[in-house]
């Protein structure tokens, strides 16, 4: 399946690629320490010196393959992983002169390598029996799916939107990781046999009792839920969105729906989300765009090194400041803004074109708490972290919706744990499950 | 100028500085002299003239790594394959604008008539000294010249008389290194009278294989052959066939040194192993004529901080040192200590010595009776049982971090003694089979694996 080209294709690069030739000398810098730092910084334990030796000999097929048994999204986590906290923060160069080794982009290189060239290191394993659902098809479900296909159960993936990859696909903002490239590694993951049923939104479409009817468990990867909102007046106006409402219609958006870059922005927020989407404003074209938060820079819960690069492209930050009212007759003039804390500036307006709030994800999935047995602590599901189980014994789960929100790479992580904690689950020798399932006929 | 006097004289050929460009590619054409000269070169050895030859394409080859590019260097180009006449007319233009340059003209040729001959029109063009090639190993050797002269003591010593009979100026002999020993060949040359000598020439190679056509590098059409190797690479053989000859007690001539030269350091290693001027071509092939600035102040500079005010200082200062095995200290003990300021935690020490010498170093939290106390913050860092330790500094040269493993030399109270010294030790005590010295002594001996 390829994918038409987006509107986003066409003005972001997702983080040019490696030439070969930069690739190999810089993979020839990595000391291949032995016990190495920067492994035990990933999530998903990608042996990273293996990988970078291949990169280094010429044995790009092998690198990639180290890569692949270890992480199934190697583009994708080579692109949008904060390696600054994870692996490239703990290369032991950091403690040295000399730059730490840049393995994301190695790891996309090799990575990259293999979706152009087709390499397919993995084949479904011989036919268990054992039939799997998988509740969304972000990056947790389909790691968690590839590791089950691996080991020979069938997998079922019900997704309520159009495509797969969940926020990796429409939540990443367009100049770190376009979604074109997303989806063919998704894609490339899916060819070891497994089915993505798009469209089918459980609990409305299928129930869960269906569910359990056709398979002996269930993966819940669902992630969280929408944008959280603000009660504010002027808020319905059209100009005053989620900003990951926003950023999934700008990477589905073509040129026409898009229109024009407004000239001025305002973010309201001090996560990551908000930082993603104000470099995304700016690269965008955006001329002025605002971040407003809170508090003071020290409460930020982005990551440093993404505030300063948002520093770089021009973002201008607004500390201990709160916005109280969206103005405007019918369209989006300005934000109303007051002090908070500490802050006795008063009130004024910032004038805007567009508002993107970026203060969080709703948590409760109502369809969900349907199944009994599962426990949820703020608004998230409780898991057994080794295993992903719940607490009803057929039911797994991973990712935002486990975890409350990380990066893609621990989804990735969490669906490869929970695979083996369903394999384990499913082929221990004293359940008696497998009698409980009837064939299901999916309505897709 | 510098405070320090860099001119040279070898076997009374004199030159500004020691610095010369080999019998290669970069002295092809009085342009590419005229030019080098130009930018400061002490000499230039003409590319060597011969019966007319024809030259294949391509002919260079590398051996590159990631971090540099060249660090060995193979040709299979011939001697010079542009007219003889050409090449006397361009050579009389060099030698009449740089009389003070040391311009001196390779030859190889077959009969003793035709070195006659063109000895003679060198001498004519001004050539201020000659350098008989007995060391070209790719294509002049197959028709018995080149390194099939230099490989035959006998051959060196017939052609090296000839041609200082016919010379008149000082003939060097170029020594070709694919020979066991490079004192015979050499001792050859002294008794035919030669001047001086120049080592080394390349060394017989084959750069690598193209894996999908299955022809080794560099590819001629739909087969190679095999090269004459040179470059960074190859200083270190080099420099052994350099400092082996400067140690021979019976051999006496001057010597003209390459192989892998590149900077003002690599110069002054082999001036100190007693060469009396160097010879340059990869560096340039690489680089350009423009590295004698780098090469000529480098040099400068640094005798000029050790006290070394002319080249005569310098040169053989470490022949003396230059030993056979059996002269060393075993008594000599190093350690290796690694500096917890300065290690990044990368254990490369510990695996090297763990599988690949002798498993002295051991991480963090191995139990071993002297395993010292680590803060939280050196929990990664590899430490060195100094009693196990051997002294092999594998440790050190693994390390990436400057000056984090050092070798640091124990006293140990024990006077110096060799293994020449320690056997005739032996000889002498043998007769007295009782002698508790001896005895101590082999037992000194299995604590050191030895023997």
């Amino acid at each position: 399946m390829t994918m038409p080209e987006t509107w986003e294709n066409t003005i972001f690069d997702g983080g040019a690629d490696l030439s070969a030739s930069a690739a190999g000398l810089e993979a020839s810098r990595c000391l291949q320490c032995l016990d190495a730092p920067c492994i035990q910084a990933c999530p998903t334990l990608i042996d990273i010196p293996r990988f970078i030796k291949g990169i280094a000999t010429g044995n790009l097929k092998g690198a990639a393959r180290t890569i692949a048994e270890a992480n199934i999204f190697g583009l994708a986590c080579g692109k949008v992983c904060p390696t600054e906290v994870l692996c490239e923060g703990a290369c032991v160069y950091n403690l040295t002169e000399s730059q730490p080794i840049a393995i994301g982009r190695l790891q996309s290189f090799a990575s990259a390598a293999a979706l152009d060239q087709q390499w397919q290191f993995f084949t479904g394993g011989a036919p268990s029996g054992y039939r799997v659902a998988l509740i969304g098809a972000g990056p947790a479900s389909l790691a968690c799916a590839h590791a089950l296909r691996r080991l020979g159960h069938e997998t079922v993936i019900y997704e309520a939107s159009a495509r797969g990859g969940g926020l990796l696909t429409d939540g990443v903002a367009a100049y770190k990781y376009p979604s074109n490239r997303a989806l063919r590694e998704i894609d490339a993951i899916t060819a070891i046999g497994i089915d993505v049923r798009y469209n089918v939104q459980i609990g409305r479409d299928l129930a869960f009792e269906a569910l359990e009817r056709g398979f002996d468990a269930v993966f819940l990867g669902v992630g969280l839920g929408a944008d959280r909102l603000l009660q504010l007046p002027g808020a319905s106006l059209l100009q005053v969105k989620g900003a990951l409402d926003w950023l999934e219609r700008f990477k589905q958006g073509s040129k026409m729906s898009l229109g024009e870059p407004p000239a001025r922005a305002v973010v309201i927020g001090g996560g990551n989300t908000a930082i993603d989407a104000s470099r995304h404003l700016k690269a965008w074209g955006v001329e002025a765009v605002h971040l407003v938060y809170r508090r003071g820079e020290e409460s930020l819960s982005a990551y440093r090194h993404e505030v300063a690069a948002a520093r770089q492209a021009g973002v201008t930050f607004h500390f201990y400041v709160e916005p109280v009212a969206f103005e405007g007759e019918g369209c989006l003039t300005g934000v109303q803004l007051r002090g908070t804390k500490g802050n006795k500036d008063g009130s004024w307006t910032l004038a805007a074109d567009l508002v993107l709030l970026a203060i969080g994800q709703h948590r409760i999935h109502t369809e969900l708490s349907q199944i009994p047995g599962i426990e949820w602590a703020e608004g998230c599901i409780v898991v057994d972290r080794q295993t992903g189980q719940t607490g009803n014994p057929r039911y797994f789960a991973g990712g935002d919706c486990a975890n409350g929100g990380k990066e893609v790479v621990d989804a990735v992580a969490d669906g490869k744990r929970a695979a083996l904690g369903i394999h384990t689950y499913l082929t221990q020798s004293d359940r008696q499950q497998t009698n409980q399932r009837e064939t299901l006929h999916a309505p897709c | 100028m510098h405070p320090v006097d860099l001119s040279c004289e070898l076997a009374g050929i004199r030159a500004p500085n020691p610095f010369w460009l080999a019998s290669a590619p970069p002295t092809n054409t009085a342009t590419q002299v005229l030019r080098a000269y130009e930018w400061g070169w002490g000499g230039a050895v003409w590319k060597t003239l011969g019966k007319p030859v024809r030259n294949v394409q391509p002919r260079f080859t590398a051996m590159h790594t990631a971090a540099e590019r060249m660090v060995g260097f193979s040709n299979i180009e011939l001697i010079t394959d542009r007219p003889l006449e050409d090449n006397y007319r361009e050579i009389a233009a060099v030698t009449a604008r740089y009389p003070d340059r040391a311009t001196i003209v390779s030859l190889m040729f077959e009969t003793e008539d035709e070195w006659k001959e063109h000895i003679e029109r060198s001498v004519a063009v001004g050539a201020q000294g000659l350098e008989l090639n007995f060391g070209c190993p790719h294509g002049m050797c197959e028709r018995g010249m080149g390194s099939a002269v230099g490989q035959e003591p006998a051959l060196v010593e017939t052609i090296t008389r000839w041609a200082v009979r016919y010379a008149g100026v000082p003939v060097l002999v170029k020594l070709t290194p694919n020979v066991t020993d490079i004192i015979p060949p050499a001792l050859a040359a002294q008794r035919g009278g030669a001047h001086g000598v120049s080592l080394i020439n390349t060394i017989k190679s084959v750069m690598g294989v193209d894996l999908d056509r299955m022809v080794p590098l560099p590819v001629v059409g739909d087969a190679s052959t095999n090269g004459g190797y040179c470059g960074p690479a190859v200083k270190p053989i080099a420099l052994h066939m350099v400092g082996a000859l400067a140690r021979h007690p019976e051999f006496r001539l001057p010597i003209s040194g390459m192989g892998g030269i590149g900077t003002w350091r690599d110069a002054a290693e082999f001036l100190a192993l007693g060469a009396r001027s160097v010879q340059i071509c990869t560096a340039v092939m690489h680089h350009g004529y423009r590295i004698i600035h780098d090469l000529t102040e480098g040099l400068g500079h640094w005798m000029e901080e050790k006290n070394y005010r002319t080249l005569d200082d310098l040169i053989g200062r470490a022949v003396p040192n230059f030993r056979s095995w059996e002269d060393l200290d075993l008594n000599h003990r190093v350690v290796a200590r690694i500096q917890t300021d300065k290690c990044i935690g990368c254990q490369l020490c510990y695996v090297a010595c763990l599988d690949g010498s002798h498993q002295c170093i051991y991480l963090p939290d191995a139990e071993h009776p002297d395993a010292p106390i680590r803060l939280a913050t050196e929990s990664r860092m590899p430490w060195v049982a100094e009693n196990e330790c051997t002294g092999c500094q594998l440790c050190h040269l693994v390390c990436p971090v400057e000056g984090a493993i050092k070798m640091v030399p124990l006293h140990t109270g024990q006077p110096r003694q060799s293994w020449r010294e320690l056997q005739a030790l032996a000889v002498t005590e043998s007769g007295t089979s009782n002698d508790s010295t001896l005895e101590g002594r082999q037992g000194f001996w299995q604590t050191q694996g030895i023997g």
